[in-house]
């Protein structure tokens, strides 16, 4: 807790007596919120063993839980690489210097991070089928209205990160004759990707949380399979939100670990690169300060 | 009849759109003060308080918004029984509310941890040296200062929140995407233009509100 010991001192004697009782008064109404919850529960009687016992037995994982997970995760990973081409595209695209290229594709992003994710699942379940004449399976709804709002988030992610690599790497390497093409895919693009990475895995979690939505849409996965199909077998919804809710904890935290990891390994290089160009980066500091700190939040 | 001709479809556009904006209101609120309550809990000095903190946004920044939403409907309203109105729609509507606010409340509190981060530690220093208690240089010292480097995330929260807002759908409130989801059940020749209202009229509301926090954080920032 280093970054919280700024705002007090050390606790000395008195103030660690404080503290202490702070810590019982509200560890005793913690317990007794708790409790109240839990007892609240008991009164509607969702403690009974029978709505439990399913989850001791296979069937219910290998028929509904793990199959629903494995949709889960295939339509956040197929998403995720969806997303990060179209974000790489865009990014690209946004940052060309052609405006008929740049304006477009600086609209594009804007507009689907602006709008719903729901809205985009439904048209393209609902609406695109009448365009195509033909039916659009739940999976691609899901997928493309993931798409297209990650891909539009790690678009500007992307931008973000290429800008943020000092301005002498693009003018060392067009001094050496390279093209524009060359210096993006060369000097920019890699360096930009390594600052990003931890807001690429973050983006994972938000993506792997939305596949959620696929509820709606009816595509079977972890949601759909346990509060709807689980407990239509059994009747227990709420012993069944329980456990899905520790499974996406489990999994989100994970990916949220792996995210710190990455910025911490990632942060010690990102200090090194503004320090070789130390007079540029301090002169646009003025303006850039605030955007650079924007992504991270 | 043509699709926005129609008087009913207009009042039904317009109902779901009140239906968001107001979702989008009374959780703004409510998760503001929850978030700043509970990031003051997790920077506090009382052990029991930073690990309830720290429990409460583990929690709610990890679980899909849906199952929050859900939990609330089926947990706090059918199994408990908790019914906050008479009216079916202002019940679900303040269950989406309750909804919404724990789970941007979890954000809240880690923008407003970040940007308590942000103030330098000589502040809090100098303010400890001159005899303030905790809760007096955080409130004089570090919260003002804090706000201000805050205001960026916090646009972005409120963005997400309005389109968050959408999810309460899933519980039955007739908002913006259900009205959506039914034109393009009824109209099937007109696909194209009514995603476009309905869209197009999300990003008329938060393409300026980005812009707007972007403006006021530039013109907040402490010029460090």
């Amino acid at each position: 807790m280093s970054s919280s010991s700024v705002l007090y001192d050390h606790p000395g004697p008195r103030a660690r007596i404080r503290n202490a009782v702070l810590s019982v008064v509200f560890g005793v109404g913690l317990v007794g919120l708790l409790w109240w919850i839990y007892s609240k529960f008991d009164e509607a009687g969702q403690w009974e063993g029978r709505l439990w016992k399913p989850f001791t037995e296979t069937a219910t994982w290998t028929q509904f839980i793990l199959p629903g997970l494995g949709a889960t995760l295939q339509a956040a990973a197929v998403g995720m690489l969806l997303s990060l081409a179209f974000g790489l595209l865009f990014a690209v695209g946004r940052l060309s210097e052609r405006r008929w290229i740049s304006v477009p594709a600086g609209a594009i992003v804007e507009f689907f991070r602006a709008v719903p994710l729901l809205l985009m699942i439904f048209f393209v379940f609902y609406g695109v089928p009448f365009l195509i004449k033909g039916p659009v399976t739940a999976f691609w709804a899901v997928v493309i209205g993931l798409t297209l709002y990650n891909g539009s988030v790690l678009a500007e992610a992307f931008r973000a990160g290429v800008r943020s690599v000092p301005g002498g790497q693009s003018e060392a390497a067009y001094a050496i004759g390279m093209r524009k093409s060359q210096v993006m895919q060369l000097i920019l693009l890699p360096q930009a990707a390594r600052a990003m990475l931890p807001i690429i895995v973050s983006q994972l979690v938000v993506l792997l949380k939305d596949t959620a939505l696929g509820y709606i849409v009816a595509y079977p996965e972890l949601l759909q399979r346990s509060v709807n199909d689980l407990s239509a077998n059994y009747g227990n919804i709420i012993a069944a939100a329980m456990v899905v809710a520790v499974i996406y904890i489990v999994i989100n935290s994970l990916l949220t670990a792996l995210a710190g990891w990455l910025e911490r390994r990632t942060g010690s290089q990102r200090i090194r690169v503004p320090k070789q160009t130390r007079s540029r980066t301090v002169d646009s500091t003025p303006e850039g300060g605030a955007t650079v700190s924007e992504p991270q939040g | 009849m043509d699709v926005f001709t129609d008087p009913t479809n207009i009042d039904a556009y317009v109902s779901g759109f009140l239906w968001i904006l107001k979702l989008t209101g009374a959780s703004a609120v409510f998760a503001l003060v929850l978030g700043v309550l509970l990031a003051a809990m997790r920077v506090s000095p009382v052990p029991v308080l930073r690990g309830f903190g720290a429990a409460w946004v583990g929690t709610f920044r990890n679980t899909p918004l849906t199952l929050v939403i859900f939990f609330c409907y089926f947990g706090l309203y059918s199994t408990l029984g908790l019914s906050l109105s008479d009216d079916l729609n202002r019940n679900i509507y303040w269950l989406g509310v309750i909804g919404l606010s724990v789970y941007t409340a979890a954000f809240v509190c880690e923008a407003v941890r970040s940007g308590i981060n942000t103030v330098p530690t000589g502040q809090a220093e100098a303010a400890r040296a001159i005899g303030l208690s905790f809760a007096q240089t955080l409130r004089i010292v570090v919260l003002p200062q804090a706000t201000r480097s805050v205001v960026a995330p916090f646009g972005s929260i409120l963005i997400a929140l309005c389109k968050n807002a959408t999810i309460v759908g899933t519980i039955g409130l007739i908002e913006a995407s259900s009205v959506m989801k039914d034109l393009l059940n009824s109209y099937g020749n007109a696909v194209i233009p009514i995603f476009l209202v309905f869209a197009g009229t999300f990003a008329a509301i938060l393409i300026p509100t980005g812009y707007f926090f972007g403006w006021l954080a530039n013109r907040l920032a402490v010029k460090r």
